[in-house]
């Protein structure tokens, strides 16, 4: 097991133009699940195959149980790394392609056998081993990709978007084996997604990744309690966070703190008046589409989300008493858009 | 609260049903839908019959009769030409060059292809420009290609030589004559037509390797392959039905062509380089013997029929997985 | 790294250096070029255009050129007239049997000159048409139109049967919809065809070889290695220049269209 590092790593395709990743520096803990979470193009991919040494960096240095591993090539690094597309060897057999990292490393012959059965039997494929890869489903490459990943024991697993071809359903329960398969191997782990609820329950930390730039890192309850700048705050929650923009400073609150004003304690409640534009029922929760009224914020759209817990009826083109508790309330700097100190603005 | 002013619910309107979209008539087969297929597909087969198929029965016909060029009646010979063929050293002597040239010029093209393919794979600054450079020899017309390799082999004059006795391999006098000994000009044949094919078989095998999605490669390489594992145990078994598409192409515009020999050698000296179709063309087209030159191009016909039948193998295969 | 480049670089080296052989010759000196002791690789006199000038002035070359460039536009003429409703029909009308007679079709593609070039010689001659460019028009389209029929099929296979049907319920008979609307939509593949039928009589040898004998009315790929060779004696600056202006452009045009020719032969295996 090791421990990833990147020092000032960026990677720039076009000279000229932005990188598609920017001077980022991370390290993983030891046996972590740590996941690069950002919206498409945001070089997840682009830094996840640097790290596996597929993509030469432009500047930087990447270091694997503390040493630096630029000038490795991948097989050099003794890692393993899961594909988008699975990228299993059409022509083997599940068997041929587990133990081909086994063949390609000259590990022992004997062992070959023992050690596919062990990982298929973890990954519960066992009974596929005489199967070419387009006799199986989706759920069943990605497990023949992971099987062939472990079959070697590598000191650190990549993962890029495993699950994002996997039908809703399948990745539900997907995600469920792979976090109790990290459990068991307990190898550091390099996930890759740009779905924020796999981050969320996934991640012991998520890495949020913007343009090349590394926006935030911390657990999931960081990043979505408290997001270092804007983009966090707006990328991370569903829907996102509501921004109103104030002099100097852009005040922000969750949708689900934004309730009508009854249900807020009196002392700490800022009241805020809330014309409905539309509402959606979505089951355990309601979203209420609407405008701020009557205060300095008139006409600015906000979200509100009620669990179905609040049971009044709204209606479409009323005004109603809404609010915000006082500590839910979070501050950015309207320049840099980023975090700053709780700060008095006047609301009306 | 206040009740709402207009009470109009967000899905209210989208709940009552939209004026269902007109459902397009189908347009149905027409009883003429089959003739005019036929129509339209008739004229292209009946030419292609008719310029193809009326000569190939000719041909047969004259193989198993007597017909020479100014004759005037025809006598069924039976297999007579094709014994007298079969005994024919000349006939003996050209098959056997055949099968030199073509399995000398496909080993050669099958493996340079693949090397030039692999080599042309990944984008680099230039790489239309060297397109273009490696395609010529197959997209110029190869009578003409082969007169330049004519001049470039010269007896005299020829540019290599002029190297090999610069570099002191060889002295004025003596420098290799081509086209002129026996086994050198089997060789030079062979090389020629196999740059005049190459090029064909790199762009084929370059199309099936750009096919290969590039994670593939890239996980054998995470998965410890170094080249040459990668090429022996996935690239290679992957560019399977490719190669054996190129290999097919090559071998029917290989064993069929008599151009380049023709253009360097007229199959000398003495016969050596002589292939059975340029010895149809000597015997049947310059010597008149209309009967002989139909059978020994006939010869061709088990070739093409095999290669046919494993191409459609491999089609089949392909459209299977 | 360095291993990549050296296979380019001989590749492009072996592979190219009879063209630029061409170039040099064309421009030297007959007396440069028939005398052993000079290095053939330099201008050791000075450069000049006569071989041009007798390939131009005394020599058939631009009739050949012209007498190929008609031929060229016939058989792409007839290749297209045939090659179009057999490729829409096997597309879109025959249903299942479309691929099967695509393939039967396509295969005969394969069917040598050398194995019919004897029976064709003599059917010439009975047409009448002998040493004439006609021959060679009637027998090319026997091999453009297999293989262009396949690659149209390719293209015709790709537009969505739906624009048809539109059409047709707009008012149009099928034929019309093939005229009105497919053939338009189709103009690249067409451009394809047109390329490659056209390349294809300039390249060809055996056929023109058999079939026409007279100086005046050759082919360029028979007349120059023919004709510019008088006994033994091969005007090698002359034949180069022919070589190489009639080699560059339709290299140049084949080479643009030579992603979709491969489409064509590799249907089905790739992937
Ligand atoms: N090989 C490449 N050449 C040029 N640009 C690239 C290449 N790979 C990725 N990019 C660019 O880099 C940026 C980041 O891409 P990527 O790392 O794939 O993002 P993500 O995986 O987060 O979607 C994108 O703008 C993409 O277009
Ligand atoms: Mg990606």
């Amino acid at each position: 097991m090791a421990v990833v590092e990147t020092r000032g790593l960026t990677k720039v395709f076009k000279e000229g133009q932005l990188g598609a990743v920017n001077n980022v520096d991370l390290v993983t803990r030891e046996g972590e699940f740590l996941v690069f979470l950002g919206p498409s193009g945001s070089g997840k991919t682009t830094l996840l195959r640097m790290i596996a040494g597929l993509e030469q960096p432009t500047a930087g240095e990447i270091l694997i149980g503390g040493n630096v591993v630029n000038h490795l090539s991948p097989r050099e690094r003794r890692i393993a790394m899961v594909f988008q597309s699975y990228a299993l060897y059409p022509h083997l057999s599940v068997y041929n392609n587990i133990a081909f990292p086994l063949k390609a490393q000259k590990i022992k012959k004997e062992l070959h056998r023992e050690k596919v059965e062990w990982a298929s039997s973890l990954l519960g494929i066992g009974g596929l081993l005489d199967r070419k890869p387009r006799e199986l489903s989706g759920g069943e490459r990605q497990r023949v990709a992971l099987a062939r990943a472990i079959v070697r024991e590598p000191t650190v697993f990549l993962l890029d978007e495993p699950l994002s071809n996997l039908d809703a359903k399948l990745r539900a329960s997907a995600r469920e084996d792979l976090e109790q398969f990290h459990k068991r191997i307990g190898t550091t782990t390099i996930y890759v997604t740009h779905d924020q609820v796999e981050a969320m329950a996934m991640g012991d930390r998520i890495v949020v990744l913007h343009q090349g730039f590394v926006r935030q890192i911390g657990t999931p309850k960081e990043v979505y309690d408290d997001p270092a700048d804007t983009f966090v705050a707006t990328f991370l929650g569903s829907p996102p966070m509501n921004l109103l923009e104030s002099d100097d400073v852009v005040v922000g609150f969750r949708p689900e703190h934004f309730l009508p004003a009854d249900r807020l304690r009196e002392g700490s409640r800022i009241p805020l008046r809330f014309r409905v534009t539309y509402l959606e029922f979505l089951g355990a929760e309601r979203i209420l589409y609407g405008s701020l009224a009557g205060s300095r914020f008139e006409e600015k759209e906000v979200l509100s989300r009620l669990p179905a817990a609040v049971s009044e009826a709204f209606q479409v083109a009323s005004v109603y008493d809404f609010g915000v508790a006082s500590e839910s309330l979070r501050f950015f700097d309207r320049q840099s858009e980023k975090r700053t100190q709780p700060k008095a603005i006047a609301w009306q | 609260m206040k009740p709402a002013e207009h009470n109009v619910e967000r899905c209210g309107g989208a709940s009552a049903t939209p004026p269902s979209p007109r459902e397009r008539p189908r347009v149905a087969r027409r009883p003429g839908g089959r003739w005019l297929g036929a129509a339209m597909f008739l004229p292209a087969i009946l030419y292609v019959v008719a310029i193809i198929g009326v000569p190939f029965l000719m041909a047969f016909l004259y193989a198993v009769g007597d017909v020479r060029v100014g004759s005037v009646g025809y006598h069924f010979v039976g297999l007579e030409n094709f014994r007298s063929v079969l005994h024919s050293p000349a006939f003996r002597r050209s098959l056997f060059n055949s099968v030199i040239f073509t399995v000398g010029s496909q080993v050669l093209v099958i493996v340079g292809a693949f090397t030039l393919a692999l080599a042309l794979r990944d984008k680099f600054r230039g790489r239309g420009v060297v397109r273009f450079l490696v395609m010529l020899p197959w997209v110029a017309p190869v009578s003409l290609g082969a007169i330049g390799w004519k001049w470039i082999l010269d007896s005299l004059y020829s540019v290599i030589n002029w190297l090999l006795v610069a570099m002191h391999l060889f002295r004025q006098f003596d420098a290799p004559q081509w086209l002129g000994e026996p086994k050198l000009a089997m060789m030079s044949v062979i090389l020629v037509h196999t740059w005049h094919v190459l090029p064909f078989s790199t762009v084929i095998l370059l199309a099936g390797l750009t096919a290969i999605p590039r994670d593939i490669p890239e996980a054998a390489a995470v998965d410890g392959a170094g080249f040459w594992r990668t090429l022996v145990h996935i690239t290679i078994p992957m560019m399977r039905p490719i190669l054996n598409v190129a290999l097919l192409f090559g071998i029917i515009f290989t064993f069929t062509d008599m151009t380049v020999v023709y253009i360097l050698t007229r199959g000398g000296p003495y016969d050596s380089t002589q292939v059975v179709p340029s010895l149809a063309f000597f015997t049947g087209i310059l010597g008149g013997d209309l009967a002989e030159g139909a059978a020994i191009s006939l010869f061709l016909v088990p070739i093409l029929v095999i290669v046919a039948y494993l191409m459609l193998r491999v089609a089949h295969r392909a459209e299977v997985t | 790294m360095l291993g990549h480049w050296s296979v380019i670089v001989a590749f492009s080296v072996v592979l190219a250096f009879p063209f630029y052989w061409m170039l040099i010759t064309t421009f030297k000196q007959t007396s440069d070029l028939y005398d052993i002791t000079n290095n053939p690789f330099i201008f050791n006199a000075r450069p000049t255009l006569e071989h041009l000038r007798l390939l131009f002035g005394e020599t058939l070359y631009l009739r050949w050129v012209g007498n190929t460039a008609l031929a060229g536009a016939l058989v792409v003429f007839i290749t297209l007239l045939l090659a179009l409703p057999a490729a829409y029909a096997l597309a879109r009308l025959t249903g299942n049997w479309g691929q099967r007679l695509g393939i039967a079709i396509f295969l005969t593609y394969l069917v040598p000159p050398t194995l019919l070039f004897i029976p064709l010689s003599r059917v010439i001659s009975l047409l009448g048409l002998q040493d004439t460019i006609w021959s060679v028009v009637v027998v090319y389209p026997s091999f453009t139109i297999p293989f262009s029929t396949w690659l149209l099929m390719g293209f015709f296979k790709s537009i969505p049967k739906e624009l048809e049907d539109a059409a047709m319920v707009d008012g149009l008979t099928r034929f019309g919809a093939f005229v009105k609307l497919v053939i338009p939509i189709s103009v690249s593949g067409i451009l394809t065809v047109v390329i490659f039928a056209f390349t294809l009589v300039t390249q060809e040898f055996v056929y023109a070889l058999t079939f026409i004998a007279p100086e005046a009315h050759q082919m360029v790929g028979v007349g120059v290695p023919t004709f510019l060779v008088r006994g033994d004696v091969y005007y090698w600056g002359s034949l180069m220049a022919a070589c190489l202006i009639t080699s560059l452009p339709i290299a140049l045009v084949y080479n643009l269209f030579l992603d979709r020719f491969i489409a064509g032969f590799t249907v089905g295996a790739v992937k």
